[in-house]
């Protein structure tokens, strides 16, 4: 009886000295993950003649090089253009790899296997070493070149999304599927009003990864827009970067803060989904 | 009745074949099909006839070369020197971040106060693109304004030449891509720990191992499938993503003996497709990276395989 509380603090002394280390080895971590941005971030709000200085005071200019980047430098040109090609992609990869998905799983026919291993081994076969090809297809043979879906439809195909809802589907009990069918429902229908409704933690958790794909890309729509008024913002803050002989960083700081705000928003609204969904996949 | 017969089989799809119809599925497939065979397997194969040709392009005329357009980048010494570097970042990259991220996401699953916190601002960067870090990090390690050069300088009266000498670009672009590559991999090792047995934990605590001893004993070994998958994905995104983040940082130089020391696959491969119109030397590139992604995926495969029993 007398040891016992003696061990017990002892050992709650050696638990809160731990627990110190590791929330200062967490803050340091987070600050040093999180440096880059905060730097930029208070960059963004200087004047161009403290951005040059050491300060590192927040100023109050932001808004003069977010409008000096948006209308000048065409930011927001390039903002409009990749949320476009983002949501796109974005939901016809989700909606090409349900049907794609639903076929797999509802249905029994030929060769089945030979088409899911060709959907499969294209996830060997990254745009980035394509690219020679792919160029010489889309700009000459299908005279893509500068065009939207020169940067949308190459892309629409999604292996990891068949995927992810194959092993979905196979999850939900097949009496759901015999019940619908019974009652005379298509298989059109038993996707949109049962399938669908079930999978929403992992159309949400493709959703997050397909949208930053898409928002992230850059080497393709580097080599194929050669129009400035079509370009992603990817390579627009290489623009920014570019533009006449003298940078202003302030403004290139301000411009890509801006490009961060959409995946983030997307992940935010879509974190929890994400983490379920994610959790879903991983246990099977 | 049969209900539980049905689930247990539900492995093999043939069990589930619910709705009839023999043109339906080739109905939902053929907008994949389509897209994959048009911008993915018809490219894939027109790489390989590009490569065995020379294009001359004052003339527009192609010639047919066979093997030589390989035999000629694997004798190039700058070709080697940047298959040499490729590695080289790969390897650094995959092993730093990789530990790195083990340990920050082991920390942040600790029952502490504001774990939770933690894990979001560590997680956050997951947001940010390879174009994004590039430009981030061009800023901050700008020899004059730069932040990191004026606190070195006010500090230790050093102002080094970030992206102009060899050795401090290389780290930089390296450590560029641990950073970049942090946030990713941490969701999906917070993931897997989180779904850790705790019983077992809990067990080795009560025998008396410590802290150390639970991480590598018994968390480090359980955790070995997402290992083997991260480090499979952290592979192709070093061979890859690489691209944009150097690109924006130091457009593959400094100079450095026979080619620019961050000049990787991708971006040697882009120089010589785009910038130097040697489309031959390029499509060969590209035909050594896909035997390359190839073999990497079927290790992947059969690595994967072996996991499986190890993983429950």
């Amino acid at each position: 009886m007398a040891i016992k509380p003696l061990t017990r603090s002892g050992a709650g002394r050696l638990k809160k000295r731990n627990d110190w280390v590791t929330h200062l080895a967490l803050c340091i971590a987070v600050f040093l993950v999180g440096a880059p941005l905060i730097f930029a971030v208070i960059k963004a709000t200087q004047v161009s003649s403290d951005v040059m200085s050491a300060k590192l005071l927040p100023g109050g200019a932001f808004l003069d090089n977010l409008t000096s980047v948006w209308t000048k430098a065409h930011l927001g040109t390039y903002m409009l253009n990749s949320l476009l090609v983002s949501v796109c992609v974005t939901v016809g990869k989700t909606v090409l790899s349900l049907l794609a998905a639903l076929a797999f799983v509802y249905f029994r026919f030929p060769l089945k296997g030979v088409a899911f291993a060709l959907v499969l081994l294209s996830l060997m076969l990254p745009t980035e070493v394509l690219i020679i090809a792919l160029f010489d297809l889309v700009s000459r043979d299908l005279q893509w070149a500068n065009t939207y879906q020169a940067i949308i439809i190459p892309f629409l195909a999604s292996a990891t999304g068949t995927f992810l809802f194959r092993q979905h589907f196979m999850n939900i009990p097949t009496s759901l599927a015999d019940a619908a069918r019974i009652d005379g429902c298509g298989p059109l229908r038993f996707l949109t009003s049962v399938l669908v409704p079930m999978s929403w933690n992992t159309v949400g958790a493709l959703a997050v990864i397909q949208f930053v794909y898409a928002w992230d890309q850059y080497i393709w729509p580097l080599v194929i827009m050669q129009q400035d008024d079509k370009q992603v913002v990817q390579v627009g803050l290489r623009k920014l970067i570019e533009v006449g002989g003298q940078t202003d960083w302030g403004a290139v700081m301000a411009g890509a803060i801006v490009t961060i705000i959409p995946p983030l928003v997307v992940f935010t609204l879509l974190q929890e989904q994400f983490s379920k969904g994610f959790a879903l996949t991983e246990d099977k | 009745m049969t209900q539980p017969v049905r689930t247990a089989t539900a492995a093999s799809t043939d069990e589930r074949a619910v709705f009839r119809g023999s043109a339906l599925p080739w109905v939902f497939l053929l907008p994949t099909l389509a897209i994959l065979a048009v911008f993915i397997y018809l490219p894939a194969l027109r790489t390989l006839k590009l490569a065995a040709y020379r294009a001359n392009v004052i003339l527009g005329t192609e010639k047919f070369v066979g093997l030589a357009n390989f035999a000629e980048l694997l004798q190039s010494k700058a070709y080697q020197q940047v298959a040499l570097q490729t590695l080289i970042f790969m390897l650094l990259t995959v092993s730093t971040g990789l530990l790195l991220s083990l340990a920050l996401a082991w920390l942040a699953s600790r029952p502490i106060r504001g774990a939770k916190t933690y894990r979001l601002l560590l997680i956050y960067p997951y947001a940010l693109s390879p174009a994004i870090a590039g430009t981030l990090w061009l800023f901050l390690f700008n020899p004059e304004i730069g932040v990191v050069n004026q606190i070195l300088g006010s500090l230790f009266h050093v102002k080094p030449r970030w992206l102009d000498d060899p050795f401090l670009a290389f780290g930089l672009v390296t450590l560029a891509a641990v950073w970049k590559g942090l946030a990713y991999n941490i969701v999906f090792y917070l993931a897997s720990i989180q779904n850790l047995p705790g019983d077992v934990m809990e067990a080795a605590e009560i025998d008396g191992a410590s802290p150390a001893q639970i991480f590598w004993r018994v968390a480090f070994p359980l955790l070995t499938p997402i290992t083997f998958f991260l480090v499979f994905t952290n592979v192709v995104s070093a061979l890859f993503d690489s691209f944009a983040l150097t690109d924006i940082l130091t457009k593959g130089g400094p100079y450095y003996h026979n080619a620019g020391i961050t000049t990787f696959l991708v971006y040697q491969l882009y120089q010589d497709g785009f910038v130097n119109f040697k489309t031959g030397a390029a499509a060969a590139q590209a035909a050594l990276m896909l035997a390359m992604v190839g073999f990497i995926s079927w290790i992947q495969f059969r690595t994967g395989e072996k996991q499986v029993h190890y993983g429950h």
